[in-house]
């Protein structure tokens, strides 16, 4: 951001919209945010106590969990449609479907399905984020130039060798952005998923503090959720940044 | 050079032809014809290309010898046995070099030992020879994109080479490579297969570039790829670059074979 010509770093814009919080939560207009500083306070109390480690260790649980089947579900099915153009036309409808439907609408029939517990934060996180792995995937494979192809053949790679030393590598780039929308989603579908299912975990934490009126703590879970997913994408976001020289050697 | 990873082919052949394409025929779909009745022979340690105007088939020809491309009819003998698909005598330098991009110079050139599983000491020990013989020796560890063009061909005929494939593939190698680099290119490939008694199938649209690195020049014409004609330039190879370019025998040819082949533009 450059303001009246000097350049300011991005943090600094962060650090206005918290004192502009800060102020409004001073002047107690509403209750629903209190000041940025007593929020800060409630989230050193939150951390600390065995209520939270305990909700956010199952969450991260399943969300570790949740991830890894997405990620081996998602590559494999945008490997098979990238592969065989029947694989294409059977699967892409369903994956673009689910890829851009509100699955929030699903949550409670997962609720029924899966009972109230660690496995349907787990399903939530694997339906909210499979789809668009495998779409990236697939737009990933589909920009392997043939020629590679060519190459691992003709210096005799076996089938297994050729998706394991060429393709893979080759569609890497795409199937990270698409692992760092799933995260991103995934994250979404566990707020979403703990908010519905409110009895398990971080939802019911959510839960007790807006049914209780503490703000304080609401807003304190709230931030550290943002920060987790932030920090995870970010970690995507590096690693993306180690491959993006692929794409310009790439015609 | 160590000579561990020969073929085991048996040598068959009667003639000394390492390659024999008979009644090769190439349909892409019912109303694409790339390819009619070709008949043609390589032979051992020399160099043939494959020329003429773009729709000639002359990459379908040379990827259906590399075992890349499938044939409709037809057959391709290597050392007289009949082959499908790809194999270790063949190996293939790619148009626009199919370096992958996420490995290093050394271990591109050592990818075809990778895919045979040899162990990585030998591996290294051979490409670091032929990135010497390319002289690339110093870039081992840079990736391909710092190199230029003509840099990541080196790497792709390196590869190509250090397999110990009898017979080399090269689909317009310098196509990509710029005028000056592609000259100094030509000059240093016939300098580099002096020593390495290779087979050479090497495919161009550039007369000039056909007529000063081949043995033997195999024209094709159009819709659908037939064999035109089939000329052994007559100079003598020994001399100096810049008099071959001067030499009357090698320009009359360039001049015979663009003759031969205008009346095909369109």
């Amino acid at each position: 951001m450059v303001l009246f010509g000097i350049r300011i770093p991005p943090v600094f814009s962060l650090l206005i919209w918290i004192a502009l919080w800060e102020i409004v939560g001073q002047l107690d207009l509403a209750f629903i945010l209190p000041p940025f500083s007593s929020v800060m306070v409630a989230l050193v109390a939150l951390v600390q106590r065995a209520d939270f480690q305990a909700a956010a260790y199952i969450t991260f649980q399943s969300f570790m969990i949740g991830m890894t089947i997405s990620i081996v579900f998602g590559i494999a099915i945008g490997f098979v449609m990238g592969s065989s153009k029947l694989a294409n036309g059977v699967l892409g409808m369903w994956v673009n479907i689910f890829a851009s439907a509100p699955l929030s609408s699903l949550v409670p029939i997962l609720m029924l399905l899966f009972g109230l517990g660690q496995t349907t934060i787990v399903v939530t996180v694997v339906l909210f984020s499979t789809w668009i792995i495998a779409l990236d995937t697939y737009a990933g494979v589909r920009h392997i130039s043939p020629s590679l192809v060519d190459m691992g053949r003709s210096f005799g790679a076996t089938r297994f060798q050729l998706y394991t030393k060429v393709l893979f590598w080759a569609a890497l780039p795409e199937i990270l952005a698409g692992v760092r929308m799933g995260l991103i989603r995934a994250v979404k579908g566990i707020v979403i998923g703990q908010l519905l299912v409110s009895i398990v975990a971080l939802g019911r934490l959510f839960r007790t503090f807006s049914d209780n009126f503490q703000f304080e703590q609401f807003w304190a879970l709230t931030i550290t959720l943002f920060v987790f997913a932030l920090l995870f994408s970010s970690a995507i976001g590096w690693l993306e940044h180690k491959v993006e020289y692929y794409a310009k050697t790439r015609d | 050079m160590s000579a561990s990873v020969a073929t085991e082919k048996p040598n068959q052949t009667t003639t000394d032809d390492i390659v024999e394409v008979r009644n090769i025929t190439k349909f892409y779909s019912p109303d694409v014809h790339a390819l009619s009745s070709v008949n043609l022979t390589f032979p051992r340690g020399q160099m043939t290309t494959l020329l003429g105007p773009s729709g000639c088939g002359k990459t379908t020809l040379l990827k259906i010898i590399a075992g890349l491309l499938e044939p409709t009819e037809g057959e391709v003998f290597i050392n007289g046995t009949q082959v499908h698909g790809t194999g270790p005598e063949r190996a293939f330098v790619f148009q626009d070099f199919a370096l992958l991009p996420w490995a290093t110079v050394l271990r591109n050139v050592a990818f075809g030992m990778e895919l045979q599983k040899l162990n990585k000491r030998e591996r290294n020990e051979r490409a670091l020879h032929y990135i010497n013989e390319v002289v690339l020796s110093g870039f081992e560890n840079k990736y391909p994109h710092e190199l230029s063009g003509g840099m990541r061909q080196r790497v792709g005929l390196a590869r190509a080479l250090v397999v110990n494939s009898d017979v080399l593939l090269m689909d317009e190698p310098f196509s990509a490579v710029d005028e000056q680099n592609r000259r100094k290119f030509q000059e240093d490939l016939l300098l580099l297969l002096a020593n390495e008694n290779k087979t050479v199938i090497f495919v161009t649209h550039s007369i000039e570039e056909a007529v000063y690195v081949s043995d033997q020049i195999v024209i094709l014409s159009p819709r659908p790829g037939r064999v035109h004609s089939i000329i052994r330039p007559d100079f003598s190879r020994k001399a100096d670059p810049e008099d071959i370019r001067r030499d009357k025998n090698y320009l009359d040819t360039v001049e015979e074979i663009w003759a031969d082949l205008r009346k095909y533009l369109d």
